[in-house]
């Protein structure tokens, strides 16, 4: 919206930034300062669910998709409070009541969804590349909440809001990541941001589970967790995704949290002020102890709260012109 | 570029509305200020300076951003989202005389998206309206309770508060569109 006569800036420094894509499908596709303006914009919207009327009406009229393929209560609750609270009208698909079921394909389904003028979509698939697929069908900005193994943008932006408000900044920050490498969207999409914003990163997991390309992508792997924790700011844990696993990777769970979990002894390497982060859902005693998750360092339900705001702030910053 | 208000008229002007506040209330108990970001804010907390020079209450202040309440968001085909800042208004609202505080009065329609942004905080007992230029051509149904000063203004032009906290000096001046 450009500035008019009429119109003054909200801050009168100059014409308003914004996001230049038009759909957020992957980190790769922000800048640095479009990150920035995210977690700034997201800041701002955390006080509106600190009001008795937790709405405002900067979405009245439009209608956002949120298209789930895949099982989420955590990501789609989250989006579905954060059109709410920004007023838009919400529609849920979840692909066991739709009629993918009567096989109908993810293209068909779009191109029906589209006919009805949508302004949002917001879509989580099993196949990697699928918010890309949505986005070339149709008009509609669009949303990836999570597709296969590939990327979960909104959740790397909500653990970078956390590690901000806890830590100040990103840059600099010594951050281990930790767990089921190979299946990981989390993954991804963290190590994009994390990376773009200079923090040192650092990943764990059992040699079945590397990814071949961590060292294009600037990152330090090692099968210790040891040596992982050693001196981190931010221990961020990883679920073991046994729905996504096809072949075996490691013999049993209880060894796994024998070589691999986050335990009260292995986290005083960290530094004392660490923070300890999952994106859920959790697998206790797998990936991490009980104490640990329900302990002083953990804002795992931080991270859970920053979600409706970081999505409030993509909706918001997206949704900038009308569709249809 | 010619200057309406110099940084003087802009204290004395301040000053005044204070005054006329203090004048107009019987008791500033029950008064909490909220400045319209940007530039409402530091014009509020000057007020609120003001007020406390006069009669030795300390008036709480408030930050309002009225960005997710503007009448014009989505409108325009093109171009990005204004920018949105926090509001931060840490005292309940219900039953309180509002001065809601703004810098330049046009249109109304930032006051009226600040209206109904506070409503949603709570129920005032009533809302008063200070600021420290009005210019003109109201395009709704409202009018400001204290006026720093009234600068008649053609459409092709435009008013600029310049205040020490944001932009390093104090000064009002009204610039043709033309030549900017």
């Amino acid at each position: 919206m450009p500035p008019t006569a009429d119109v003054p800036t909200p801050d009168g420094l100059g014409a308003p930034v914004g996001l230049r894509t038009k759909d957020l499908l992957s980190i790769g596709d922000l800048s640095p300062e479009e990150i920035y303006l995210i977690l700034d914009t997201a800041e701002a919207m955390k006080e509106v669910g600190t009001r008795s009327i937790k709405k405002v009406p900067a979405l009245r009229g439009r209608t956002v998709v949120n298209l789930f393929f895949e099982a989420s209560t955590r990501t789609r609750t989250s989006f579905e409070v954060a059109q709410k609270r920004l007023s838009a009208d919400t529609i849920n698909i979840a692909a066991s009541g739709s009629s993918v079921v009567k096989g109908e394909t993810l293209a068909d389904t779009v191109r029906n969804l589209e006919a009805m003028a949508p302004d949002v979509i917001v879509v989580r698939h099993q196949s990697a590349g699928a918010g890309h697929l949505v986005a070339r069908l149709c008009r509609a900005r669009v949303i990836n909440a999570g597709d296969g193994m590939h990327e979960h943008p909104t959740q790397a932006l909500l653990d970078a809001l956390t590690i901000r408000e806890r830590k100040g900044t990103i840059k600099g920050l010594k951050v281990s990541i930790i767990g089921d490498l190979l299946h990981s969207r989390v993954l991804r999409s963290n190590v994009l941001l994390l990376r773009a914003l200079g923090a040192d990163v650092s990943v764990c997991g059992p040699a079945t589970m590397m990814l071949p390309d961590m060292a294009r992508l600037g990152v330090r792997a090692t099968t210790s967790i040891d040596e992982a924790v050693e001196g981190a700011d931010v221990v961020m844990l990883l679920r073991i995704q046994l729905e996504r696993m096809r072949g075996y990777f490691f013999p049993s769970l209880r060894e796994y949290f024998q070589l691999f979990g986050m335990t009260a002894e292995r986290l005083k390497r960290a530094k004392p002020d660490a923070i300890i982060m999952h994106p859920g859902p959790m697998n206790r005693g797998v990936e991490i102890a009980s104490d640990v998750a329900d302990g002083p360092c953990s804002v795992i339900l931080e991270q859970v709260a920053n979600g409706v705001a970081v999505r409030m702030a993509v909706l918001y910053l997206l949704a900038d012109e009308p569709q249809g | 570029m010619p200057v309406v208000m110099a940084a003087d008229q802009v204290a004395r002007s301040i000053t005044r509305i204070a005054h006329e506040v203090v004048e107009r209330h019987r008791t500033l108990d029950n008064l909490a200020l909220i400045g319209i970001r940007t530039r409402g804010v530091p014009i509020a907390r000057r007020l609120a300076a003001g007020l406390h020079d006069i009669v030795g209450t300390t008036v709480p202040t408030g930050v309002l951003d009225i960005t997710l309440y503007r009448d014009d968001l989505m409108r325009h085909a093109v171009g990005p989202q204004p920018v949105l800042r926090k509001t931060d208004i840490d005292f309940s609202i219900d039953d309180r005389r509002i001065l809601l505080v703004d810098d330049v009065l046009y249109t109304g329609r930032t006051i009226r998206a600040a209206l109904d942004a506070l409503i949603d905080f709570g129920r005032p007992g009533a809302i008063e309206l200070a600021v420290l230029v009005d210019r003109g051509h109201r395009e709704l149904p409202i009018k400001a309770d204290y006026v720093g000063k009234n600068v008649p203004t053609s459409l092709s032009e435009s008013v600029q508060v310049r205040l020490a906290e944001v932009d390093g000096l104090d000064e009002v001046v009204i610039q043709d569109a033309s030549d900017s």
